[in-house]
């Protein structure tokens, strides 16, 4: 009986084969679906595999791992504060930095660039998003850091001085040099996805806003308006890739965990204590301890990318409607 | 009869392709003007040079429009555009922007902030377009979210927010399902009260059922302009009877 009912069933799955019309098709369904099954199985097992082990580390630390700002192999002790504070200072003063200069860059090559220079000017920023890092970070230490230590620390601490975040000696490297690199490499990545955000706002947009007698700068404040959704979006991705960074900081930012308002000061990020480290964590808590940084900053980027998807989402769906 | 809008041996190009010949057309006041003729013959041009869109698209004009007797090619255009407004032919609300929003842009960009100056201008305006009974207790949803003929008529309502004396409109009813374009023919006739109005039109129906004059236009040029009527029953031209028998185009 049993034996009857199983190749019934097994009956049915090849007629369904079959009756997909194409078998061909039905391969190349279910391949392709493994295949994207595949990617999202490899996130959660990649978020596994980091939670395993870094077990050690959260069951003797616990939060406090988040909030002490301890971080002292030696004694085995591991706080991660000053080190997410560096991360988090770093991309966000970047970000403001960068944010309203790429706001500009897009305008300009959507609004008001003529054609011929739009091109090779959108080419260009684009190029500069695909520069290795580590060319940026040689550029920091041989360019930047030289820079910030003899004419811009100098000037901001005899100048702003007074202020707590322009205190102390002007060595160069830290986060005032971490930041601008950041900013730099910022840039391009949110210009040319701001700008392809507002070439996607249709041209009747801005022809509404003309044929009502707005000028040029009105009627791009409009198109702004629409695409604001998506500009986030692109800030988003910006702060993802400028809290990830490895290279290019580890070399400028100065790599001391250490909580200081003053930009002068050297600080250190997730992405570069986990680069610079990893080679000499000889006993199994100081890895444990990476690798709950590491999940850490795996998290914070998993939801910044997923807040810009759903921002991006939101604004693809407004056009559908129209 | 006063004649509002005068236009005068009018070129347009783009680059240097010259897409219209040497038209000279009276749009008196008060009245509706179609503009008829098959795809590509420059119909959406020549409206398109009345409020200097053309250039916005990096086209170029010769010759002369003389709105009120004074030459339109010659003024600033962001003035020229509050005085003669503009219904496109696929309805485009604001969507970032509610529907009383819409209605306001206008004036808004014309630097009137006071609510209290707004509000009412916006309910006459979404009134004038036959709108303000549909929408009135939602005037604060997206201008995006109601139907295509809504949306044109918003449309209508923020053209007229900015108290235009010419409207032109392209195709404004192409893009709309039968009701809501008896609709638009309705509002059109009701607004050649206060408005001189410019239609471009592809339905010769439509132009025969809202216009005074209808101009037939063929290749960039224009091959006849008269009374709606004369025209539709006994053109002077054999091509305009061609074109309106649905012989070509």
């Amino acid at each position: 009986m049993r034996k009857v009912e199983t190749s019934s069933k097994k009956k049915s799955l090849f007629k369904k084969i079959l009756s997909s019309s194409n078998v061909g098709d039905f391969i190349f369904e279910r391949l392709t679906l493994l295949f994207a099954v595949s990617v999202f199985l490899l996130v959660i097992l990649l978020g596994y595999e980091m939670y395993q082990g870094s077990k050690l580390s959260i069951e003797k630390f616990g939060w406090s791992f988040l909030v002490n700002s301890t971080w002292d192999p030696v004694r085995e002790i591991y706080g991660a504060l000053p080190i997410i504070y560096g991360t988090v200072v770093s991309a966000a003063l970047a970000l403001i930095i960068a944010l309203p200069l790429s706001i500009g860059v897009a305008i300009y090559l959507s609004e008001v660039a003529p054609p011929w220079l739009e091109k090779p000017l959108s080419f260009l920023v684009e190029l500069l998003a695909g520069i290795p890092s580590v060319i940026y970070g040689l550029w920091g230490i041989f360019v930047l850091v030289p820079w910030i230590r003899k004419v811009v620390e100098p000037y901001l601490s005899d100048k702003l001085g007074y202020l707590p975040f322009f205190k102390g000696a002007p060595y160069g490297f830290g986060l005032l040099a971490a930041v601008i690199i950041l900013s730099v490499m910022v840039l391009p990545i949110i210009s040319s996805i701001s700008r392809d955000v507002l070439k996607s706002v249709p041209r009747s947009q801005r022809e509404a806003a003309l044929a009502l007698g707005a000028s040029k700068w009105q009627s791009t404040m409009i198109v702004l308006r629409d695409a604001r959704p998506g500009i986030l979006g692109a800030t988003m991705l910006g702060l993802g890739r400028a809290i990830g960074e490895t290279m290019a900081v580890t070399m400028v930012i100065g790599n001391r965990a250490l909580i200081s308002p003053s930009l002068f000061d050297p600080s250190y990020t997730m992405a570069s204590v986990i680069a610079n480290e990893f080679t000499e964590a000889t006993s199994e808590m100081y890895l444990s301890a990476l690798i709950e940084l590491a999940l850490v900053l795996f998290v914070i980027t998993i939801i910044i990318n997923a807040l810009a998807r759903l921002l991006v989402w939101s604004m693809d769906r407004k056009w559908k409607t129209t | 009869m006063e004649i509002k809008l005068s236009v005068k041996n009018l070129d347009a190009y783009y680059g240097k392709n010259k897409v219209l010949k040497n038209i000279s057309i009276d749009v008196p006041k008060n009245k509706v003007v179609a503009i008829i003729g098959p795809s590509g013959c420059g119909k959406s041009t020549f409206i398109r040079c009345l409020n200097r869109m053309h250039e916005v698209v990096g086209g170029t004009i010769n010759g002369s429009i003389l709105l009120d007797n004074e030459d339109l090619t010659k003024t600033d255009p962001v003035l020229l555009r509050k005085r003669v407004g503009m219904v496109f032919q696929k309805p485009n609300p604001f969507p970032s922007m509610s529907i009383f929003n819409n209605v306001a842009a206008g004036l808004r960009l014309n630097g009137v902030r006071n609510k209290k100056q707004i509000t009412p201008i916006v309910e006459k305006c979404l009134k004038q377009a036959a709108l303000w009974e549909e929408v009135k207790n939602n005037l604060n949803d997206s201008g995006a979210n109601i139907s295509g003929g809504q949306q044109q008529r918003l449309c209508i309502a923020r053209t007229l927010a900015v108290s235009p004396e010419i409207i032109l409109m392209d195709e404004p009813a192409s893009a709309l399902d039968p009701i809501s374009t008896t609709k638009i023919e309705d509002l059109i006739f009701e607004l050649k009260k206060d408005y001189t109005i410019v239609i471009v039109t592809h339905n010769m129906q439509q132009a025969a059922r809202v216009s005074d004059y209808t101009a037939f236009f063929y290749v960039g040029e224009l091959i006849e302009y008269s009374d709606t009527k004369k025209m539709f029953t006994s053109p002077d031209k054999q091509q305009t009877e061609d074109y309106i028998r649905g012989k070509f185009g």
